[in-house]
């Protein structure tokens, strides 16, 4: 579960203030101690974050008893791999429908975010159009009520359209992202307006310029958007909860919630099953840190 | 949609030539081309259902989503009364006194920590950022039944009694302190890391001048560096910071349900709405409440807007 340092890019630049003052400071017992210091706070930290991580995979391979028992250890004496078997077998848990549910949603949501947010903020942003400006104020109204508050009002649209306990229902809604059209127009603002002239010289209307030009210059950033997008979509819990009512709907999020809190499978399967969830986004984060860090830094800051 | 070639007239900023069948080359038709489905979207699925909530706010609203049997605002009025809903105010006070102040000066300490090493920083950085991985449920999952579980044998319980601390029951007793700790903890977790990035990002954009200035001006220590220099520098970051940590506690939900469930206790606003809309079926003050806080955080954003500035292009 540590993530491995050779899958990790630093994007962040390296600070150039180091160099200067690195030039200034004097190796002395002072410093030596300081920076012991700062490796030990640093360490302590780190395990205390792996740690929950730690016990997912053990308590996964554990037996129940083994989970919460006395004399209990950090470190168990047996792994049980069977724990996988059981977990995948086991008919009363249909982890691997919800896994599939969560997958094809988050998918689906965020190839659909993309497209609609980011066509949306071009043309808010390139296409001189009267409706140009009030369409954006009325993009940025809605940035100041967080989606988890109208939850409700959402609900009564989508029973209305019978929606619920439908693919549509969980996705549809969230695709219209005041937010993200907002970065992404804030982002073609800045695109540089000669890569694209020279499209349009070349006679691509809007649109061409748009998909030949703009978007294969843009990876960068959509692959960012991509990324926030999709774990957000992954970890998403309340919207899936109530539009995804029978279990054939749930996400892997809402199942492992109706199984913790209704208590009706084992602690080592509902660990495992938890290890399970998780281990795309691991993957995701260690190959895409890049452009998840760049994605926070982005989103977080303009938020 | 869109209708090709359809905008001659309109075509005022129309490209050079309009070679090929079916180019949209038209302003009009290219715009709505490109906002045109967002546009249908945000109506539908925004702006439609808040009219329809504040509508329906007005009317009781038993087991329908049909306005009709207006109570005017009654419904309002029942939830400012002394209740659940000013409860969950409450608890949501409580929360955010503990998780804003920890998660900002937890996050900014470990950026500032990460920013003064070299080795292994990019190590480091990754293992605080990827509880970002991690969803609400999962480590409420891992909070609940292993770190804190109330019985003998939990982790916490295990290592208190090493300490030779009693048993302590975590989230199954309803004495204010302990369940507390397990909420803001699992949050904490959660978050430090991405707030860490937002840290850490501000922290590379300040100049590396002015700390040789400050060094100039006879600035010696690490306190008076950070008092004068970073601190202040990083103020738009920590604006942003606070606003982002005030409004996701506010719409606090997972990790409440998860953990202590619809506990009369620790209930904040979005889960109390939760049980009143999804399991008494009780759309008229399930939508009251809902707009009640979303003016709530309307007026928080737009206060903090009048003091900071939000929205300008930059």
């Amino acid at each position: 579960m540590s993530a491995p340092t050779s899958a990790v890019t630093a994007t962040v630049p390296r600070e150039q203030q180091g160099a200067v003052r690195r030039r200034r400071r004097r190796v002395t017992l002072g410093s030596v101690v300081a920076s012991v210091l700062r490796y030990l706070a640093l360490i302590i930290s780190a395990v205390l974050f792996l740690l929950p991580f730690y016990l997912i995979l053990r308590n996964a391979l554990s037996k129940d008893t083994d989970i919460t028992a006395p004399g209990w250890r950090l470190f168990p004496e047996q792994l049980h791999w069977e724990n996988f078997a059981e977990l995948f077998t086991d008919p009363s848990v249909n982890i691997l429908q919800s896994l599939a549910n969560s997958a094809i949603i988050a998918v689906l949501q965020t190839a659909g975010i993309l497209l609609i947010c980011s066509m949306a903020g071009y043309g808010l942003a390139r296409i001189p159009y009267r409706w140009a400006t009030p369409i954006f104020y009325a993009t940025l109204v809605t940035l100041m009520i967080p989606p988890a508050v109208t939850f409700i009002p959402s609900f009564i649209i989508v029973s209305q359209l019978r929606w619920v306990d439908t693919y549509q229902g969980i996705i549809v809604p969230v695709l219209f992202s005041g937010f993200t059209t907002f970065l992404f127009r804030q982002y073609f603002l800045n695109f540089p307006r000669s890569l694209e002239e020279a499209a349009r010289v070349d006679g691509l209307g809007y649109f061409g310029a748009f998909w030949r030009v703009v978007v294969p210059n843009s990876g960068a950033f959509f692959a960012a958007i991509a990324v926030i997008t999709f774990i957000a979509s992954w970890n998403a819990f309340l919207w899936p909860l109530i539009i995804g009512q029978d279990a054939s709907m749930w996400t892997v999020q809402v199942a492992l919630s109706t199984f913790l809190t209704a208590q009706t499978i084992n602690l080592h399967e509902l660990f495992l099953a938890a290890a399970v969830s998780i281990a795309p986004l691991v993957l995701v984060f260690v190959f895409l840190q890049r452009y998840l860090v760049q994605g926070v830094a982005e989103t977080g800051i303009k938020g | 949609m869109s209708a090709p070639t359809l905008a001659a007239p309109a075509a005022d900023m129309a490209p050079p030539a309009q070679r090929g069948r079916g180019r949209i080359s038209g302003v009009t038709s290219a715009f709505w081309l490109f906002v045109g489905p967002f546009v249908v979207g945000l109506v539908i699925f925004v702006y439609v259902p808040i009219a329809w909530s504040v509508i329906l706010s007005f009317s009781r609203a038993q087991n329908t989503v049909t306005p009709g049997d207006w109570v005017g605002l009654q419904n309002y009025i029942d939830l400012l009364r002394p209740g659940p809903f000013l409860d969950s105010l409450i608890t949501f006070t409580i929360f955010a006194a503990f998780i804003v102040p920890l998660t900002f000066v937890l996050s900014l300490g470990l950026a500032l920590l990460l920013n003064q090493v070299r080795i292994m920083r990019a190590f480091f950085r990754s293992v605080y950022f990827l509880p970002t991985a991690c969803s609400y449920v999962v480590a409420s999952l891992v909070w609940k039944l292993s770190i804190f579980n109330g019985v003998r044998f939990g982790l916490a319980n295990t290592v208190l009694s090493w300490f030779g601390v009693d048993n302590i029951a975590w989230l199954a007793t309803t004495s204010p302190p302990w369940y507390w700790l397990v909420i803001v903890t699992v949050r904490l977790w959660l978050q430090i890391g991405f707030y860490m990035i937002l840290f850490l990002a501000g922290l590379q954009r300040i100049s590396p001048e002015l700390y040789e200035a400050a060094a100039v001006d006879g600035a010696r220590n690490a306190w008076q560096t950070f008092r004068y220099i970073t601190f202040p520098q990083l103020r738009a970051t920590s604006v942003a910071v606070l606003l982002l940590l005030l409004i996701n506690a506010y719409q606090a939900f997972d990790e409440f349900f998860n953990l202590v469930g619809n506990s009369s206790f620790a209930r904040p606003p979005l889960v109390y709405l939760y049980y009143t809309a999804q399991f008494n079926q009780d759309f008229g003050h399930g939508t009251a409440g809902a707009v009640i806080l979303a003016l709530l955080i309307m007026i928080v954003t737009l206060a903090q807007g009048r003091i900071f500035g939000f929205g300008r292009a930059e």
